[in-house]
């Protein structure tokens, strides 16, 4: 039973590889067959994970036993709050057969070696190390176990453990003291793995491991790092979307008080100084010119991003939908969009850096360890071994830390006057330079039959980029792709019983930065396609459950979607007219890397403000590691998801993107969030999957379903509006 | 300019720059990280602390208006390794994600509960209006009144 639930992890990990070979070498067989073979890997994209990328050999790099006898877990995955260090220790603390309080879990500094090549994002960090986290800590407690059974001369079978001590022959052994007398280890075969019912902490809502540091409010983020010596540094950032850095007069900075250096680099101009204060403030004082256009407005993006205008790609087809919706009755259309997203995070970007002669320290709340590091190695012409990134805890990720200049630029401040420098961006540089969320535009367009089942059905999108241009993708991802991965990210239909269905998406290279926002299109996309199935099952009189259901699969993933569905009914009482107390319910779902969730709101109008009480959230991620951070997960996602679908909005001005200041940027208060949020988890599958991202699929069609009823009016744009 | 204040309980004296805000001071002069900078312009409430009493935004609260107060921030809030009631609830309700924003929905937890030892929903909506992009409001609502509990309860057995 052990070994062939081991064998079974291992096999279907091979089985990934295999398939990524395969689609290489039919790809040679030429153009006619190629929107085949990119739907084909756009459907391995859209439902596997990534296996893990970094070392998973080597107990010694991710494990370290200290004297008193804690362990140490130094994780290449970052904390930015999803609770990953928590999942983690439970994983390890389980194989190590220690206490949970005995493991201590830091950020990989890439000195140590242990590094993931990737990033900390896509809600994988738990999936992608469940079995070679698990297969090392487990290496690693038979490698102390051979050791030990040697020093008390018993046979390594006859050991038993307990909280990290050998137990054996009359006699015992802790891991620290194992490990202080041993010189020379023997690496064993990896041992079968622990099964469920032998799990101590994995399934358990224990706290989260940062929680005191947490409410202390130690220093443990970037912004918080200092080094000895330490100069303040800032970088002037360009006010206008495109604007390219021609020339700087430093002259009137170079003479301010407490400025030391001015910088002037053949891409940016900054300044170093004694305090935050003065860096600013000279910052400033640098009179840069700029080459860029300052005609950009709102309404030529919005022209922009529309169905029908750049390249076409289709990423999912059945059947022959094209025809059927060709032209014929029953034929219905809807337009949805999305606006432009910013990310937000409280903890401006920045790093601080010290660069000499040897090498480079860079401390940073970073989710790309290796890609800072390597970009910091280019820039300065070092080898990578000579940059140390030392990841700090991130004050929220979200995507925004998916590349992160800044760091090279701190390096180069460092470099010019060979002390540690501080550089960090203020609110109104995050807002104007973050990576956005891209706007979108939908078409969904279906046909219905003479029974109110949905014969065909289409959605056409069309977005700004997310993954391409990425650091973090070659190039040669854009053109085999075709499409945005992260552009479409929720944007296949999920309802296969539809007997002929197509997805298609366009892009727009769009004149400032759009990136990873958390889950990706999935939030625009779920909007679209579930407020489009609500107005189908309104059109056909059934119920939106009910219609919903009858047009799913009865495969796995089919199945595990409609047990949400289902649950999420029963548990909110789900009723399609108006409660007594006046509020209307709102049903949406969605499946985003292979975790199906559904959500039902309960939704009023106060003042004419729309007002969310309550959110039943149901979501089946697969074997959980830990309940109350997947709640605390499905919580957090609902209301940022909340807050992107009522509130966030960035405009374009004369080229100026704009809110730049919380507030104008409205984003979800304490008054906004639901009182009640009640979270189901389902666990149909024997793998932990994805947790982060999911939950924010179905938050803003829902509400916009639910205000449907309660109005009358469909409102067919984020951010909705009564 | 020299300027004395008390900051967590003991007197402080620094010659600053009088342009800085109490925030800059606290975290760059002073070295304690606790209060975040998230937007320097009073509108997202993560640099919130305690000036004699009252939550203030130190972002935008010019250091020499601090001359002669008593300061107080997160790290001044527990007794040694005893918490105080507000942090004792958010480790009971498990509310911190990445953690940022929370020292600064603390302090102003600390003064609503000052004001108001059993806020009522509305209350807290009306008061903490700080933000967080984790969305971490739902367990915060719930420490809160947790807290106002912790507080209540202490206070009947020191009069008892």
């Amino acid at each position: 039973m052990r070994e062939e639930r081991n064998k079974r992890g291992l096999t279907r990990r091979k089985f990934l590889v295999g398939s990524a070979v395969g689609v290489g070498v039919i790809l040679g067989v030429g153009y006619l067959s190629r929107s085949m073979i990119r739907r084909y890997l756009a459907g391995i994209a859209n439902t596997i994970e990534l296996p893990y990328q970094g070392d998973t050999d080597s107990p010694s790099i991710w494990f370290e036993v200290l004297a008193d006898n804690r362990v140490i877990l130094h994780s290449p995955k970052v904390e930015m709050g999803q609770g990953t260090f928590t999942g983690l220790a439970q994983m390890a603390a389980d194989e190590l057969e220690v206490e949970m309080s005995q493991m201590v879990v830091v950020h990989a500094a890439t000195s140590t070696g242990n590094i993931d090549p990737f990033a900390t994002g896509g809600s994988n960090s738990i999936s992608s190390l469940w079995i070679p986290l698990r297969e090392l800590a487990a290496t690693m407690r038979e490698m102390l176990r051979g050791e030990a059974a040697k020093m008390l001369g018993v046979d390594p079978a006859n050991l038993s453990i307990r909280s990290g001590r050998f137990l054996g022959g009359g006699r015992q052994i802790t891991y620290g003291d194992v490990v202080s007398s041993v010189e020379e280890w023997h690496v064993p075969e990896t041992p079968p793995l622990k099964v469920t019912a032998d799990f101590n902490y994995i399934g358990k809502p224990v706290p989260r491991i940062d929680l005191r540091d947490k409410v202390m409010g130690m220093r443990m983020f970037g912004m918080d790092s200092i080094m000895e010596d330490m100069l303040y540094g800032a970088v002037a950032r360009p006010v206008h979307i495109g604007a390219r850095f021609v020339s700087v007069d430093t002259s009137i900075a170079e003479n301010m008080p407490e400025v030391v250096r001015v910088v002037v680099e053949k891409d940016f101009a900054g300044v170093i100084a004694k305090s935050r204060v003065a860096a600013h403030q000279a910052k400033e004082a640098l009179v840069v010119e700029w080459e860029y256009d300052d005609n950009w407005q709102t309404e030529a993006i919005e022209k922009m991003i529309r169905v029908g205008q750049g390249n076409p790609v289709e990423i999912q087809k059945d059947g022959n939908p094209e025809k059927l919706l060709s032209s014929g009755e029953n034929i219905i259309t809807r337009e949805y969009t999305s606006p432009i997203g910013a990310h937000a995070q409280l903890e401006p970007n920045g790093a601080v850096a010290l660069v000499s002669e040897e090498g480079a320290v860079i401390m940073i709340s970073t989710q790309v360890v290796a890609i800072t590091r390597k970009e910091i190695a280019q820039r300065l012409g070092m080898s990578e071994d000579q940059v140390n990134v030392i990841p700090t805890y991130l004050g929220g990720g979200f995507g925004r830390r998916l590349h992160t200049p800044n760091a090279v630029q701190a390096a180069v401040l460092s470099k010019a006057v060979g002390r540690p420098v501080k550089c960090f961006f203020d609110r109104k540089e995050e807002f104007q330079n973050d990576t956005f969320r891209p706007p979108t535009h939908h078409v969904l367009k279906a046909r219905l039959d003479d029974e109110g089942r949905i014969l065909a059905m289409e959605h056409q999108l069309s977005s700004g980029d997310v993954m391409f241009g990425s650091p973090m993708f070659p190039r040669i991802a854009t053109p085999l792709l075709g499409a945005d991965a992260g552009v479409w990210r929720g944007g296949m239909i999920q309802y296969g019983a539809i007997p002929n269905h197509r997805a298609v998406c366009w892009r727009v290279k769009l004149p400032f930065a759009t990136s990873w926002w958390r889950s990706l299109g999935l939030l625009a996309n779920t909007f679209a396609i579930e407020c489009f199935m609500d107005e189908l099952a309104l059109k056909t009189g059934k119920d939106p459950a009910e219609f919903r259901l009858a047009h799913i699969e009865d495969n796995e993933r089919g199945t595990r979607l409609k047990e949400v569905i289902r649950t999420v009914v029963e548990k909110s009482q789900y009723r399609d007219d108006i409660l007594p107390n006046g509020r209307a319910m709102g049903l949406a779902a969605s499946t985003d890397a292979n975790t199906p969730c559904a959500q039902v709101v309960e939704v009023s109008l106060q003042d004419k403000e729309i007002k969310v009480h309550k959110v039943t959230c149901v979501i089946d991620p697969g074997l959980v590691i830990n309940p109350d951070q997947v709640r605390a997960q499905c919580e957090g996602a609902i209301i940022m998801g909340l807050s992107a679908a009522l509130y966030e909005k960035m405009e374009v001005r004369d080229s100026q993107l704009t809110p730049t200041i919380y507030g104008p940027y409205r984003m979800a208060m304490m008054r906004d969030a639901p009182r009640e949020i009640d979270v189901v988890i389902l666990q149909n599958d024997d793998q932990p999957g994805a947790v982060g991202e999911p939950p924010l699929g179905p938050i803003g069609a829902a509400i916009a379903n639910a205000l449907f009823r309660l109005t009358g009016e469909r409102q067919r744009a984020m951010p909705v509006m009564a | 300019m020299l300027i004395t204040f008390r900051l967590n309980g003991i007197p402080r004296r620094m010659d600053v720059d009088e342009s800085m805000s109490l925030l800059w001071v606290i975290r760059d002069v002073l070295d304690l990280k606790g209060t975040k900078f998230g937007c320097g312009k009073a509108a997202c409430g993560a640099c919130t602390l305690l000036v004699d009493g009252q939550a203030v935004r130190s972002c935008s609260y010019p250091v020499k208006l601090a001359a002669g107060k008593e300061v107080t921030t997160i790290e001044g809030l527990s007794d040694g390794e005893i918490l105080h009631p507000v942090q004792q609830a958010w480790v009971e309700e498990v509310v911190p994600q990445c953690g940022y924003c929370q020292p600064g929905f603390m302090m102003a937890t600390v003064a609503l509960l000052d004001q108001h030892p059993q806020p009522t929903d509305d209350d807290i909506d009306k008061s903490i209006v700080n933000i967080c992009r984790c969305g971490t409001y739902y367990r915060m609502r719930r420490a809160i009144h947790r807290a106002a509990e912790i507080m209540s309860q202490s206070e009947k057995r020191n009069n008892l």
